[in-house]
């Protein structure tokens, strides 16, 4: 016992280079941010070379930060926690610094990692924007944000990230902010987002009222006094983890606040992609992971004598209303956002149900996988749909011309569905499974459920977008002769189309400004041959790699549990059945996996032959089915207004709490404050008659009448100076102010 | 007689590195031709108010500072640049004629405060035990002051605000 | 440290405030500059504080804020009706009070 402490002692005191400067990779960006600010449009790129260098450099140093974790974690369960304190008041004290420990670790190498491809993505995606500098810096930006909210060692730090990333999220969705829609956008994303916050900002006062500090982990750390059960109110913890669940359900589009996401699709896509798979809507699963004792006692709520986590609840509903309503998207990005939210929904589910392990591995598994399919979502518009992501009018059957999208897409598919020996199989499947193993049957229900929709709806987009017969833009793209459905700038885009088979971009300056729904500006129309150019190609084919193996880190089937060895000291919580443990894993059994897979495996078939029917070539009953059957419409017509939610946040909660107390004020205003302001006139009338009366016309009318000729001479000098300006008026104050001044002062000295 | 402690040395650098910061952010504030600019420079100006606050031991006063002006306010003007339509670019036409009389009024006031205050305070010194350097401020004393001896402005404050809010929806809405 | 460092720099701020005020078209280029003049206030109230050793120049700094909280909402409101009734917010258009 004794030697293994010493032993821990002295191995802390070799902790290496990089876990002692882990620090510095959020640091690093946050210095480009600035760099790239000043001098980012003298540079030859514009900036991007500060931020792609500055990801790489902190991608470098969280590798090795990983690579000496693990060699860490071999020996040792003690985070590195190091702290300077900038600020104190009241003997209370605020330090910024670094919490290493495994849950950082991997957040801080997706993080990086994810960051460094979408930047090089960028490059060409973004390529001759007029704001392409600003896009850069707030990329950069956006990624020292979370980076140093994962290694937050208290709340204090952790906010600080997490504003900085809703500032650049507002900044990012908004980079189009010439058209209307995409700063609506933005501004949704950043109010909704900010509705959250507020519960982070009280959850977090909260915290320092039970707890008495700031720090998240360590020797009298939030987590170790939570697990300790060292607080004095269990309805206090509560509220907190309530008002701090708030702020989770806001960041990361759990429901009822998920309405932000799939607006921010205004943004470019590779901002999308960055948002969707490992930064913004990660956020809020990561606080509870980070905070996990908190959430895990707090919201353990009993009713009936049924234990059942809170969280549990919120993920699973999201899981199923996300899912159905990516089945009605046309938007190509918008199936995407709404398959983020239910996967986010599966990591929330996770946590709740005390699978704390496999919902941060599906954090890990997914951010690879979601990641390409938006960057694969991009390269499908920047080079086959003509910039359009709707499905329906403007994709199809683009397979054979852009292999590299289709097959990265393909695998990513797969990893999403849950397929076996793909990644997301081996992190969903395992969060399915715990749902069941820890009593919370209705969750590994709605878990199935989930994993059916999934394998369904992404079918369903495969299918539209690289099968049957290519449409709108792809039909330009793919066959190079005019559809005869498109729009009436049709011809025109024909005649470029000619021009290009010679000569290519010059022709297409005219071309954005016709209308297809999702049209990028600033940005020529490449027309490539084939696939999209390399910088767009090969971070697809790095992450398509990924989300095939990233999964056999924590591979159940096969018994390798690297992952869970790395980051099992971050979850704060033992091992254990009484309440406010966690309950065992599971062992992995291909009976207990085998109800899911059979579910994916009818999901896709199902979807693949209705697919086929419904958008297929060949006319039949099925096509139109919403159009004729009231039933059906009607569901179809709540999934595509998504459940009305929008419209109950802005008819009814602005009507009802704004309105009426705007209303309230313009009635006080008609009518008391008038009748006053009446009442006064009356009675000032009356005097001035009474002064005119007797006053005026006797008395000073003589000596006005004397007078009369001087003021007319004093009024014509004056005039210039009622010139109405109210800025002159204001000069004359201010100066007859300072000459008053003056004036007293010779007087009295 | 004056005492090494009496001189502080590091708050006065630290004092002068932010006057002409604030000094020349100010001057952006008043001159710059973008209307962007300008309100980024604003808050500098608003940043280095709160690091003097500091200076002067009003920890708590600094923090206000910061969360509400830079935080609240300063996301409030970008949001009125943002909704009239303000040019976003270099603006032309953000002046008017007036700055042949401005500049008089203006120096004028200065000189006569510089005056008055360099006559008033020649030397006078933030002394060491209250000044900086001394253990900072007690919000708690902030807080009984608030809410005792100047509870009545509190209220009328918040009336003040009340009124502010209701005022604003009442103008700002579209009917 | 002298207090007049604080007063001088106050004295400056405001001054600047006026001249901005003066010089200013643009109405939200005139409520920036009426926060410079603000917050020049709250220094020299802040500075006499540190001198004094009192705290009630501290209170009266917080309701400053508070109350520049306020004018700039209303403030902008009115900049808002004003540009959504005439499409310009330059004040030199606004002169029903010419005599």
């Amino acid at each position: 016992m004794f030697a293994e402490e010493a032993a821990g002692e002295a191995a802390h005191a070799a902790a290496g280079w990089f876990l002692e400067h882990a620090w510095l990779i959020p640091v690093i960006p946050a210095v480009a941010f600035f760099l790239i600010i000043f001098f980012g449009k003298k540079m030859p790129k514009g900036g991007s070379e500060i931020g792609i260098l500055s990801m790489v450099a902190s991608l470098v140093i969280a590798a090795g930060t990983a690579y000496q974790w693990i060699d860490w974690s071999h020996h040792s369960e003690e985070p590195i926690i190091k702290s300077i304190t900038w600020w104190q008041s009241g003997g209370l004290k605020f330090g910024i610094g670094q919490h290493i420990d495994g849950l950082a670790v991997m957040a801080l190498l997706l993080v990086s990692f994810i960051s460094t491809l979408v930047q090089i993505y960028s490059t060409e995606y973004v390529r001759g924007d007029r704001r392409y500098t600003h896009f850069f810096a707030s990329l950069t930006l956006f990624s020292a944000g979370m980076l140093s909210m994962v290694l937050a060692p208290n709340m204090v730090q952790f906010i600080l990230g997490w504003e900085i990333m809703g500032l650049c999220s507002f900044m990012l969705i908004g980079h189009w902010w010439e058209e209307e829609a995409n700063s609506k956008a933005a501004l949704k994303a950043f109010f909704t987002v900010r509705t959250g916050d507020m519960g982070l900002l009280v959850g977090t006062a909260m915290l320092l009222a039970i707890f008495g500090t700031l720090d998240i982990g360590g020797e009298g750390g939030i987590n170790s006094l939570v697990a300790n059960g060292e607080f004095d109110s269990k309805n206090m913890l509560m509220w907190a983890a309530i008002a701090l669940f708030i702020a989770c359900i806001g960041k990361s589009g759990q429901f009822p606040l998920h309405t932000w996401l799939p607006d921010a699709m205004a943004g470019p896509t590779p901002v999308s992609s960055l948002l969707h798979s490992s930064t913004m809507v990660v956020a809020g699963v990561f606080l509870v992971a980070r905070l996990y004792p908190v959430f895990h006692t707090g919201l353990d709520i009993n009713i009936a004598g049924q234990h059942f986590n809170f969280v549990a609840v919120i993920g699973g509903i999201t899981i199923l209303i996300a899912a159905a309503l990516a089945f009605v998207q046309n938007d190509i990005k918008k199936v995407l956002a709404y398959s983020t939210v239910s996967q986010l929904g599966y990591m929330m589910m996770g946590l709740g149900v005390g699978a704390w392990m496999p919902a941060v591995f599906h954090i890990f598994t997914h951010a690879f996988f979601k990641c390409c399919l938006f960057l694969c979502a991009g390269s499908i518009a920047h080079t086959g749909s003509h910039h359009s992501f709707d499905m329906k009018t403007d994709m199809g059957g683009l397979r054979k011309k852009m292999p590299i999208t289709f097959w990265t897409w393909i695998v990513s598919t797969l990893a999403l569905c849950g397929v076996p020996f793909f990644s997301g199989f081996f992190s969903k499947d395992e969060i399915i499974d715990s749902a069941k193993h820890n009593h919370y049957t209705v969750f590994g229900i709605i878990g199935l459920i989930g994993a059916f929709m999934t394998a369904a709806y992404m079918t369903r987009a495969t299918y539209l977008t690289f099968f049957g017969k290519a449409r709108g833009g792809a039909a330009h793209f793919v066959d190079g002769h005019e559809d005869h459905s498109h729009d009436a700038a049709a011809d025109e885009v024909h005649h470029d189309i000619d021009g290009l088979d010679t000569h290519l971009h010059p022709v297409h300056a005219a071309h954005d400004d016709h209308g297809h729904g999702d049209i990028q500006h600033g940005k020529p129309l490449p027309f490539a041959p084939s696939d999209s150019p390399w910088q767009i190609t090969v971070p697809l084919i790095i992450l398509g790699v990924l989300a095939i193996f990233s999964g056999y880190l924590n591979a159940a089937p096969f018994k390798w549990h690297y992952f869970e060895h790395w980051l099992e000291s971050s979850m704060g919580l033992p091992f254990g059945e009484e309440p406010g443990m966690i309950p065992e894993p599971p062992t992995f059994s291909w009976v207990a996996a085998a109800p899911s897979i059979i579910l994916v495996a009818l999901g896709i078939t199902l979807s693949w032959l209705i697919s086929k029917k419904v958008f297929g070539e060949e006319k039949n009953g099925l096509q139109g089915l919403t159009q004729r059957n009231a039933l059906l419409g009607a569901g179809h017509k709540f999934l595509v207004n998504k459940y009305y939610l929008d419209a109950l946040y802005e008819g009814v909660i602005v009507k009802a709490i704004a309105h009426p107390i705007a209303n309230a004020a313009y009635w006080v205003n008609q009518h008391v404050l008038d009748g006053i302001v009446n009442a006064v006139g009356i009675g000032g009338r009356r005097t001035g008659e009474w002064v005119y009366r007797n006053v005026d016309q006797r008395v000073v009318d003589g000596a006005v009448n004397g007078s009369g000729a001087t003021a007319r001479g004093a009024g014509g000098v004056l005039q210039p100076v009622q010139s109405g300006k109210v800025s002159m008026y204001g000069a004359l104050l201010f100066g007859a102010a300072a000459v008053g001044a003056l004036v007293l002062v010779l007087v009295n000295s | 007689m004056v005492l090494a402690s009496d001189i502080q040395v590091a708050q006065n650098i630290g004092f002068g590195i932010i006057a002409v910061m604030m000094i020349l952010a100010g001057v952006g504030v008043i001159a710059s031709r973008n209307v962007v600019h300008a309100a980024l420079s604003l808050v500098v100006v608003m940043a280095g108010a709160a690091a003097q606050y500091v200076l002067l031991k009003a920890e708590f006063v600094a923090v206000t500072q910061v969360l509400v002006y830079i935080g609240a306010v300063m996301v409030l003007f970008l949001f009125g640049v943002m909704l009239t339509r303000a040019q976003l670019g270099k603006d032309a036409d953000l002046n008017n004629k007036n700055a042949a009389i401005a500049a008089p009024v203006a120096l004028l006031l200065f000189g006569v405060l510089a005056y008055v205050l360099i006559d008033g305070f020649a030397d006078e010194k933030i002394s060491a035990t209250t000044g900086a350097g001394a253990t900072p401020q007690d919000t708690a004393v902030i807080s009984d002051l608030i809410f005792k001896p100047y509870l009545l402005p509190f209220w009328a404050l918040s009336f003040v605000l009340l009124a502010a809010v209701i005022g604003a929806i009442v103008l700002a809405r579209k009917d | 440290m002298l207090i007049n460092q604080f007063l001088l720099l106050g004295a400056l701020l405001f001054c600047m405030g006026v001249y901005g005020v003066l010089t200013r078209k643009n109405a939200v280029m005139v409520l920036l500059s009426i926060e410079l003049i603000l917050n020049s206030v709250n220094i020299n109230l802040l500075a006499f504080d540190a001198m004094n050793g009192g705290s009630d120049g501290n209170v009266f700094a917080l309701y400053i804020i508070a109350v520049a909280a306020a004018e700039v909402g209303v403030g902008l409101a009115m900049v808002l009706l004003i540009y959504r009734n005439r499409k310009s917010i330059s004040l030199d258009d606004l002169s029903e009070m010419k005599g």
